[in-house]
């Protein structure tokens, strides 16, 4: 943590810190209290009286089914768009890693998309799945599906979980294929040796030693996926149709600066708060097992 | 390749390149579309191949904007975009570099709650607090201005971690070396640390500036007035125009620009890119 | 050009550890001083001491004329030479040298004469000094990191194990040049080294430590005839020194190994030890192969090394269980279980108090 040979006291060291920890102060901790002061009150819809209630906030927000909806749906959003996308590039990771000549030019290939914001993903979608005019909406048609994703909730969630899914996979395709290439041939070999197919080796080799790798992954796909989407969802969706797509990200900005509902707001972004502290406290449990593996 | 099995082999490049071909459809979509007049973009089934209007597009994109929409041409919006990400960047940078020297080669009072005060950071990103970090810069005038597109994103953890670690990995006697030669603090910071994190910093730089100029709840918040949009923003005003008036060959071209820097530095740079990542997971 | 003078220095860490216990040296102007001993033993420690790296919690260090504890390193004015070599990677060699100048303020001609001479006495090429360190071999680091410190024109040149890091061969040659280099330029060097063979070759002195005292302070050849103690016997020599339990016989005249094998003791100096056990050390070097050794004592081989200038025996004196080394010198054909009846002068004979671990008289 300290290097064993350091400069002794003086006043430098606070001015080196200080730019960083005034702009901690003001813009993180004052306005995280705030909230978290703001959240045990109630105001009234002018602003003019507020009234400290405590936890009421939370109680009516846990006994209000649109915020527990739109908890489970940001469950299973962050679910489906992390197991699409770390499925779909486990396994392209685990082909580049077997075919050595070109790997490298496929990893540039499928890398850039980590490059695009969000949102950008999300109008690329929306774009190709445009009702009327998308070209997939056209293909789908033509099999006989109809898609209208401002009507039906689920093709909506689709919708979004593609667009979150598609971008993530730079990522994890990055990560995987990093695990993988530092595993050591020679196990590979040994395993070979032993008789094991590539199927076989994959799944009782391979997979088993990169799993440190997948559960890092998993974290930071939910933490992604809760918070990172905010800007697909808000452009393609804002939530809709019928809050089919509404997840707390959202509902915390549409509540507090829409609804102007403070308080609630308040509370939601506490909730928030305490899900990536959980997170991140896994994140770094999970660095203390990489440093042993 | 442990075993001689061509087939292998050759599924395994035929399934790659249908990965490929599945990120890469939508770019090949966006950019046929900013290829075609607004004429062709409301035929159905709509191109697959592009047209010859790519210029034409990129002129009304670059100077007139959407008809009907923003009204304004996405330069300006690039140019803010260019400038928040460079600033976002290059503040967290600096003001990283400093506190991760600072809590790596000085004992002084309170230094472990300083660095468990940027530890904190980490566990608030601004969409769970949103309402109140707006009110501070509101407070502060910050809105529409540049400072208050960037400060608020510049304090960072993860940067702040990424050249402590780089910091510890230099030996103790360069330290000492510098020290017997007479150099102090800042001196031995300047001469000595800096340019042995140069390539620490580019990587960082590189996620950095990919990180600023994809900002989107942030802007969208701080800027009211026009001319402080940032591409990223103007995004979703445009889908909101195309409700009533679709010009997705403007649209498109708008998209394919808001991606091209980012995206650029990714494939240039991606050496650095794949540090930076990597790194900053440590 | 300066004399050090270590007056009773003292290192206790801030969790209490005592690294230093109260050390004493003068060193003299021009000496090559070598501080040895085992890892853990506080030499490095004494060293950074003296350089600065490390406060001093108790006692009084000067150089030359000058109490210098409470001085930055900088103000020192000694030049240190690294184990690692702590070269500046993004540095060029030539920048490398020049940066300790560049600090103090000097002007670019005379950092570029210094420099260029300090390359010719190492024998550095203009094309070596406009290179990275990581593009120079081991050796040429070594020499680089000598160049930073012979530049500085220092009154003390401090060394912390600078040859650790190079392999076998080019650690004597290293060895050489940095004696001649000393004995050249004739300044003040203290030289850390946990190599005995090192401390032994370099240093005009030795200061053997162990556990933060001086065990002690001697020429390589007094620390060589005359050990103070079990300690620096044992760590001085190599083979090490054979050590057993012994028996002074009641005249003062011979002492006996329990196995029944005797020598003779030089005349009159033990008479006062009469009748003591003591711990014998014997050097596998002053064993001699003799056709008039006394009757007990003959060797038995258990184990023979051909070193091709010298053979090395293990065996035992008749029913004794200490194993015992001796050396001879050429070849010599010595089969398993061979009968070797050996002989040593009185006067190598090394004989310490089992307590005390102390030399006798």
């Amino acid at each position: 943590m300290l290097k064993r040979v350091h400069f002794g006291p003086s006043v430098l060291p606070f001015l080196l810190v200080a730019p960083q920890i005034i702009i901690t102060l003001v813009f993180f901790i004052w306005p995280t209290s705030h909230a978290l002061y703001q959240s045990l009150l109630i105001e009234d819809a002018f602003g003019l009286s507020t009234e400290f209630v405590w936890f009421e906030n939370f109680e009516v927000l846990f006994e209000d089914e649109h915020y527990l909806g739109a908890f489970e749906r940001t469950t299973i959003f962050s679910l489906l768009v992390a197991s699409s996308s770390m499925g779909f590039s486990l396994v392209l990771a685990a082909m580049a890693d077997r075919v050595i000549k070109g790997s490298m030019a496929y990893r540039t290939f499928l890398i850039w998309p980590y490059a695009v914001a969000p949102v950008v993903a999300g109008a690329l979608w929306v774009f190709m799945l445009d009702p009327t005019l998308g070209i997939l909406t056209y293909g789908l048609g033509a099999m006989g599906y109809e898609w209208n994703h401002k009507l039906n909730g689920g093709e909506a969630m689709g919708l979004v979980v593609v667009a979150a899914a598609w971008k993530q996979v730079a990522y994890n395709f990055l990560f995987f294929l990093a695990a993988m290439q530092s595993i050591p041939k020679s196990l590979i070999e040994a395993a070979a040796i032993d008789g094991a197919g590539p199927v076989r080796r994959f799944c009782t080799i391979i997979f088993p030693l990169i799993s440190p790798t997948t559960f890092f992954l998993l974290v930071v796909n939910v933490v992604y996926a809760f918070f990172d989407t905010f800007g697909i969802i808000h452009a393609v969706t804002q939530g809709g149709p019928a809050k089919s797509t509404e997840i707390l990200v959202y509902k915390v900005y549409n509540d507090g600066f829409v609804g102007l509902d403070l308080g609630g707001s308040a509370a939601q972004s506490v909730i928030l708060m305490i899900i990536v502290i959980g997170l991140t406290v896994i994140q770094f449990k999970y660095i203390e097992k990489k440093v042993e593996y | 390749m442990i075993e001689n099995r061509p087939f292998i082999t050759v599924f395994c490049h035929l399934f790659l390149l249908l990965g490929v071909a599945i990120i890469a459809f939508p770019i090949w979509i966006t950019f046929v579309a900013a290829t075609h007049d607004a004429v062709r973009m409301v035929q159905i089934p709509l191109p697959l191949w592009p047209g010859d209007q790519f210029f034409e597009n990129l002129d009304q994109t670059w100077n007139a904007g959407i008809a009907g929409g923003v009204n304004q041409g996405v330069a300006v919006m690039m140019f803010n975009s260019l400038v928040m990400a460079m600033m976002i960047a290059v503040g967290k940078i600096a003001i990283s570099l400093l506190s991760a020297f600072a809590i790596v080669y000085f004992k002084f009072p309170f230094r472990m709650g300083f660095f468990w005060l940027i530890f904190i950071t980490l566990m608030l990103p601004v969409e769970v607090r949103i309402i109140p970090t707006f009110e501070v810069v509101a407070n502060l005038n910050m809105l529409n201005t540049y400072w208050g597109l960037s400060i608020p994103l510049i304090a960072s953890a993860t940067a702040t971690f990424m050249f402590r670690q780089t910091f510890l990995t230099i030996p103790d006697e360069l330290l000492e070396a510098a020290r017997i030669d007479g150099a102090g603090p800042m001196r031995f910071f300047i001469d000595i640390l800096l340019p042995m994190s140069r390539t620490n910093i580019a990587a960082l730089f590189v996620i950095l500036f990919i990180y600023g100029w994809n900002q989107y709840l942030w802007p969208l918040l701080i800027t009211t007035d026009q001319n402080m949009n940032t591409i990223v923003m103007a995004i979703k005003q445009m889908l909101e125009a195309a409700e009533q008036a679709p010009q997705w060959n403007v649209i498109m071209m708008t998209t394919l620009l808001a991606m091209l820097p980012p995206v650029a530095v990714v494939i240039f740079m991606q050496k650095l890119f794949v540090k930076g990542l990597t790194e900053t997971e440590k | 050009m300066a004399q050090v003078r270590l007056d009773n220095l003292k290192k206790t860490y801030p969790n209490g550890f005592k690294a230093i216990h109260g050390v004493d040296v003068d060193i003299q102007d021009g000496e090559f001083l070598v501080l040895v001993g085992p890892s853990g033993c506080g030499k490095s420690t004494l060293l950074r001491m003296i350089a600065g790296l490390e406060s001093i919690s108790e006692g009084v260090l000067t150089i030359g004329e000058r109490q210098v504890n409470d001085l930055e390193p900088a103000d020192r004015d000694i030049a240190m030479v690294f184990q690692n070599y702590a070269l500046y990677p993004h540095m060029s060699v030539f920048d490398n040298m020049a940066y300790g100048l560049k600090i103090r303020g000097i002007d670019k001609s005379e950092i570029r004469e210094r420099v260029k001479k300090a390359a010719d006495i190492l024998e550095l090429t203009d094309e070596q000094l406009s290179r990275k360190p990581r593009q120079l071999s081991g050796g040429q680091r070594q020499r680089v990191a000598m160049g930073r410190a012979i530049v500085r024109e220092p009154s003390v040149f401090l060394f912390d194990e600078p040859l650790s890091n190079l392999d076998a061969k080019l650690r004597v040659q290293m060895r050489i040049e940095i004696r001649q280099l000393q004995e050249r330029l004739g300044i003040t060097s203290v030289y850390v080294t946990h190599d005995q063979v090192e401390a032994m070759t370099l240093g005009h002195r030795l200061v053997v430590l162990n556990e933060g005292r001086v065990e002690q302070l001697g020429t390589p050849i007094e620390l060589y005839e005359r050990p103070a103690s079990l300690f620096v016997a044992g760590f001085i020599g190599s083979p090490a020194m054979n050590f057993a339990t012994a028996q002074i016989n009641g005249q003062g005249t011979a002492v006996a190994l329990p196995g029944g094998a005797e020598f003779t003791l030089a005349e009159g100096v033990y008479p006062s030890h009469a009748d003591r056990t003591v711990t014998l050390g014997i050097r596998p070097e002053d064993l001699t192969l003799s056709e008039k050794a006394q009757d007990n004592c003959v060797l038995t081989a258990s184990l023979v090394e051909h070193l091709g200038a010298d053979t090395l025996v293990h065996g035992h004196f008749g029913t004794d269980q200490t194993d015992m080394t001796v050396r001879l010198s050429g070849i010599r054909r010595v089969e398993k279980a061979q009968q070797l009846p050996l002989e040593i002068l009185p006067e190598k004979l090394h004989l310490f108090d089992p307590e005390s671990e102390k030399r006798l008289a």
